[in-house]
């Protein structure tokens, strides 16, 4: 986003109040996604780039309600198509900041084919991706990315969809930034969303957020106190993967499989450890893959952090080029000459 | 031999012959040709449904009907005087567009055993044999054998001679009406100016089509259509389509606002991205979107930026871009939206005509979503219409359909063509940045006009927040207050509705307000109904035609028209579709009368229709 922030003022501090519309929040109290609001409210001020320069587009869903909220520009759109909206806008207007709020059901079922072709293009925007995996605006239905056998509404004896891999699916899609984090782990996010808005491309991070009414704990493997540190998996580059709560465990990669290791029993330490690569397109590949149910038992770890980063062009620095380039070559429009074409005739 | 061309009027022709002909080129060549002789014309291309449809066979028959003159010439005309046959399938389909002694070219080595039983022609039924042309002036002669003969001394293959064919017919069309072959060598320079070989044996056979016709004993017609007494100016050859993307550019271009336009392909709406991807100099954006919801809000967002922002598509596409309008209506910011309508429902007709797509533009949405409805009424139409369409959305905040149709978008006519500084000035009013102490900006606030304001990113001080939710009537804040709701139904309704204070009144076209039979028609129908309305006073019959190119809303004084005609006739190609409207809005007993096979009015329909209204 350097082009946006060029045009930031001298002197001119905003403060996350700043950045706060005075519309009447209406998620339900406990709802994870007060947490994504405060962590971005929090992060504007310090892109340093003016308010007016900033958009925020939603779809449909409980996560996108979030640009009312938000004192920048914003569109509460329509669902699913938040994706395609944004494209539109930041091909028109390359300067903006623009961000896109969406949630499981919103970018992944109805708005799944935009979410793709937004991807592989590959616009400087950014997008947040609310995962509670339910449908909460219409009320508890299972979502895309609800677990295999979820009992819901709509799914009584349970589901029998099975669910997306989001980030498997970003990385199929030609993503070139791919990342996860949390609504509990608000330092974390902000760290994430930081790099998300400095990837000059479209970064996907997904937030695991928790509906406290209908889908409450589905993610609570990663947020226990007690048993978090056993589950998650903190990706740093250049590090290498350890986890547990004593830090006491590893990845090590045999092949093309990845493995836990204990680091206690002298076998293993952590220089045989898999060293994160956020530029290793294979090894985010497989890190997309570690999506077991924490409570099985070989469950391997589930990552957080940014998986994967790449630096491709974007569509809309494609698009000015190719504009620059045949005005370069054709001139400068002369709709007179257009209009008359290259065979007139007069009639007198 | 050189003779003294007999002169005509008008003259149709139709050439016809499988899709690999290159029928369609040679039906262009010939238009441009005629337009640039100064004639007027109006040409109706006929494409098969499937790109490459079995050869030989019906299905993959192409056809191009040219109707010039040195008159008038409003329609591509109903039947031909001439009728080019590539092969046997092309002359069973067309044989009953001819008129009766009409003159017939047929190709022969299209009409051997293989093409005979392709075209579904019974053996020993060869029309070339068995008299059934007997009535018809025909000249037979074998077009493939003709064209590898004169290129006998070229090194290609059989295929790339062959594909030259087109080539003779067009020399021998060019020699029968007296015409200079020259633009037609120009454009195949440009064409093939890479390709030396195909280049001159093009230009070979071209030549070798011209010169057969003036030794060809049997063919000793020649005609001349002089150039047609136009109004003064300069003039051109324009498609509808085409002439739909210059609307768009040049409302851009007046505005001072960049053109984005996202769209999907679809027939037969495609060319118009296709020839605005041409023009990227006039900083032109073309998006192909990954769908047809893509396709409309990428222009919804380039909207949102600060874009004159176009979508087109057809039927099924529009169907698609439904709930997206609605946004769009809501948000109530400027988008233009073109319906290159085709025949429905469904996939339907994807290539034919049709104009049954005015109940979806004018209805096609959830809740009360009324949206500015204008249609083209001829290929250059769309021009005009096409600018109208952005200088509504743009002063009148709101997206606004602009309908045209497969016969229009796809057809040609002489267009005397504006300059940029006779088109009107499209006013764009940005709201203008605001200091932290000035009063609140108020996004929903309206003028007037019931218009609100375009406010966009990049202007401080106005941040603001839009969506498909109910808005509070200033703030635009969410609101669920039953009141309000009520009011901005009303007050979007009365904003469209305020767009007649803006647009032209309506006015008769041709005949008297003291006929008491009114023709009221829209759209691609305007040249039909326009040639029999004077054809009739011709012949001493007083009957009024008005076209309505303003839809929804109507031109204010429309009501005080209808009111002075005891009967009024409207045809339409759909099952009736503005006389539901007509009806609706002034109570008035309008007959229709529909057509609805794919293709457009021939004028003896219409004019058969009057004469029988007249009578009762």
């Amino acid at each position: 986003m350097a082009e946006a922030k060029d045009i930031q003022e001298e002197g001119q501090k905003l403060t996350p109040k700043d950045f706060v519309s005075g519309q009447d929040i209406r998620w339900c109290p406990g709802c994870g996604d007060y947490s994504i609001l405060k962590q971005v409210q929090g992060l504007m001020p310090e892109l340093g780039i003016p308010r007016e320069n900033i958009v925020f587009i939603s779809g449909i869903g409980c996560s996108s309600r979030f640009p009312y909220y938000m004192n920048t520009f914003g569109m509460h759109s329509i669902h699913g198509r938040a994706t395609a909206i944004a494209s539109g806008l930041k091909a028109a207007r390359p300067d903006l900041s623009v961000w896109i709020i969406t949630g499981d059901g919103d970018s992944l079922s109805i708005g799944g084919n935009h979410l793709i072709h937004l991807l592989r293009r590959n616009f400087d925007v950014n997008i947040l991706l609310f995962n509670n995996q339910i449908y909460g605006l219409t009320k508890g239905q299972y979502s895309p990315t609800s677990e295999l056998g979820k009992k819901t509404k709509s799914t009584p004896m349970g589901s029998i969809d099975h669910p997306f891999n989001p980030l498997a699916l970003c990385m199929g899609a030609e993503s070139t930034f791919v990342a996860r984090s949390l609504d509990r782990e608000p330092k974390h996010m902000r760290e994430i969303l930081m790099r998300a808005e400095q990837h000059k491309g479209t970064s996907l991070v997904e937030i695991y957020q928790n509906c406290n009414i209908f889908n409450d704990g589905a993610f609570s493997g990663f947020t226990d106190k007690q048993i978090k540190k056993e589950h998650s998996l903190y990706l740093e580059h250049g590090k290498p993967l350890v986890f547990g709560a004593k830090e006491d465990k590893g990845i090590i990669l045999d092949g093309f499989q990845a493995r836990v290791v204990d680091l206690t029993d002298g076998k293993y330490s952590k220089e045989d450890l898999w060293i994160h690569d956020e530029k290793d397109r294979n090894k985010a590949n497989i890190l997309t893959r570690f999506f077991d149910d924490p409570l099985n038992e070989d469950a391997l770890p589930r990552p957080f952090g940014i998986f994967y980063q790449e630096n491709r062009f974007c569509y809309e620095n494609a698009l000015m080029e190719q504009l620059d380039d045949v005005k370069e070559k054709k001139g400068e429009p002369d709709l007179d000459k257009l209009l008359a074409g290259s065979n007139t005739w007069e009639v007198k | 031999m050189t003779q003294v061309p007999k002169k005509l009027e008008k003259v149709t022709i139709l050439f016809a012959g499988d899709s690999g002909d290159g029928i369609q080129l040679a039906g262009t060549q010939f238009t441009n040709n005629t337009a640039l002789y100064g004639n007027d014309l109006s040409t109706f291309p006929d494409f098969p449904a499937e790109i490459r449809a079995p050869l030989g066979t019906i299905a993959g028959v192409s056809g191009f009907q040219i109707h010039f003159g040195s008159v008038d010439v409003y329609t591509p005309g109903d039947r031909c005087d001439v009728l080019v046959a590539m092969n046997a399938a092309a002359l069973k389909k067309n044989l009953s567009r001819l008129k009766e002694r009409g003159t017939i070219i047929v190709n022969t080595s299209g009409f051997d055993k293989r093409n005979l039983r392709l075209a579904g022609i019974e053996e020993g039924q060869n029309p070339l044999n068995n008299h059934s042309l007997e009535g018809y002036k025909v000249h037979e002669f074998d077009i493939t054998k003709l064209t590898r003969e004169s290129l006998k001394d070229y090194s290609l293959g059989t295929k790339d001679r062959d594909r030259c064919k087109n080539m003779f017919v067009l020399g021998f069309v060019y020699w029968m009406y007296n015409r200079s072959i020259d633009s037609s060598i120009d454009f195949l320079k440009m064409k093939f100016g890479s390709k030396q070989e195909i280049l001159k044996a093009n230009i070979t056979v071209l030549k070798a089509g011209y010169h057969f016709a003036d030794t060809y004993e049997a063919f000793s017609n020649r005609f001349e259509v002089k150039p047609a007494k136009l109004p003064d100016g300069s003039y051109r050859n324009i498609i509808g389509n085409q002439a739909t993307a210059l609307g768009l550019i040049a409302a851009s271009h007046k505005s001072k606002l960049d053109l984005f336009y996202g769209g999907y392909p679809i027939t037969p709406a495609s060319d118009i991205l296709h020839e605005l991807a041409k023009h990227k100099n006039f900083g032109i954006k073309t998006f192909q979107a990954e769908d047809e919801i893509a396709g409309i809000c990428s222009a919804i967002g380039a909207s949102f930026g600060g874009n004159l922002a176009v979508t087109a598509s057809s039927g099924p596409g529009i169907a698609l871009k439904g709930e997206a309008l609605g946004l769009a209506m809501m948000l109530e910011i400027p988008l233009v939206i073109v319906n290159v309508q085709r025949g429905g429902p469904s996939t339907g007709l994807p290539t034919k005509t049709e104009q049954a797509d005015l109940l979806q533009a004018i209805y096609g949405r959830n809740g009360e979503a009324p949206i500015p409805v204008i249609a083209a009424s001829s290929p250059s139409d769309c021009f005009t219409m096409a600018y109208e369409a952005c200088r509504i959305a743009i002063e009148h905040m709101t997206p606004v359909f602009l309908l045209t149709d497969g016969y229009i978008a796809n057809g040609a006519e002489p267009w005397r063509h504006p300059k940029s500084s006779d088109l009107a000035n499209i006013n764009v009013r940005f709201v203008k940045e605001r200091a932290e102490d000035d009063e609140a900006y108020l996004p929903y606030k309206r003028d007037d006009k019931l218009v609100r304001s375009w406010a966009i990113p990049g202007t401080k001080g106005v941040e603001h927040r839009v969506g498909g939710l109910e808005k509070d009537k200033e703030t635009g804040n969410v609101s669920y207050d039953p009141e309000n709701h009520h009011q901005m139904v009303k007050i979007r309704a009365e904003k469209v509705d305020k767009i007649a204070d803006y647009i032209p009144q309506q006015e008769l076209d041709s005949g008297s307000e003291n006929s008491n039979l009114l023709v009221v028609g829209w759209g691609s129908t305007y040249g039909a109904i326009k040639t029999v309305v004077r054809e009739l006073a011709a012949e001493g019959v007083d009957v009024a035609h008005t076209h309505i190119k303003y839809i929804q809303p109507m031109p204010k004084n429309l009501g005080e028209i209808l009111s002075k005609f005891d009967k009024i006739l409207i045809p339409e190609m759909n099952n009736g579709q503005l006389i539901k409207l007509i009806r609706d809005q002034y109570l008035v007993d309008a007959k229709p009368l529909n057509k609805i096979k794919g293709v457009p009015f021939e004028t003896r329909e219409i004019k058969e229709a009057i004469l029988n209204m007249l009578k009762q």
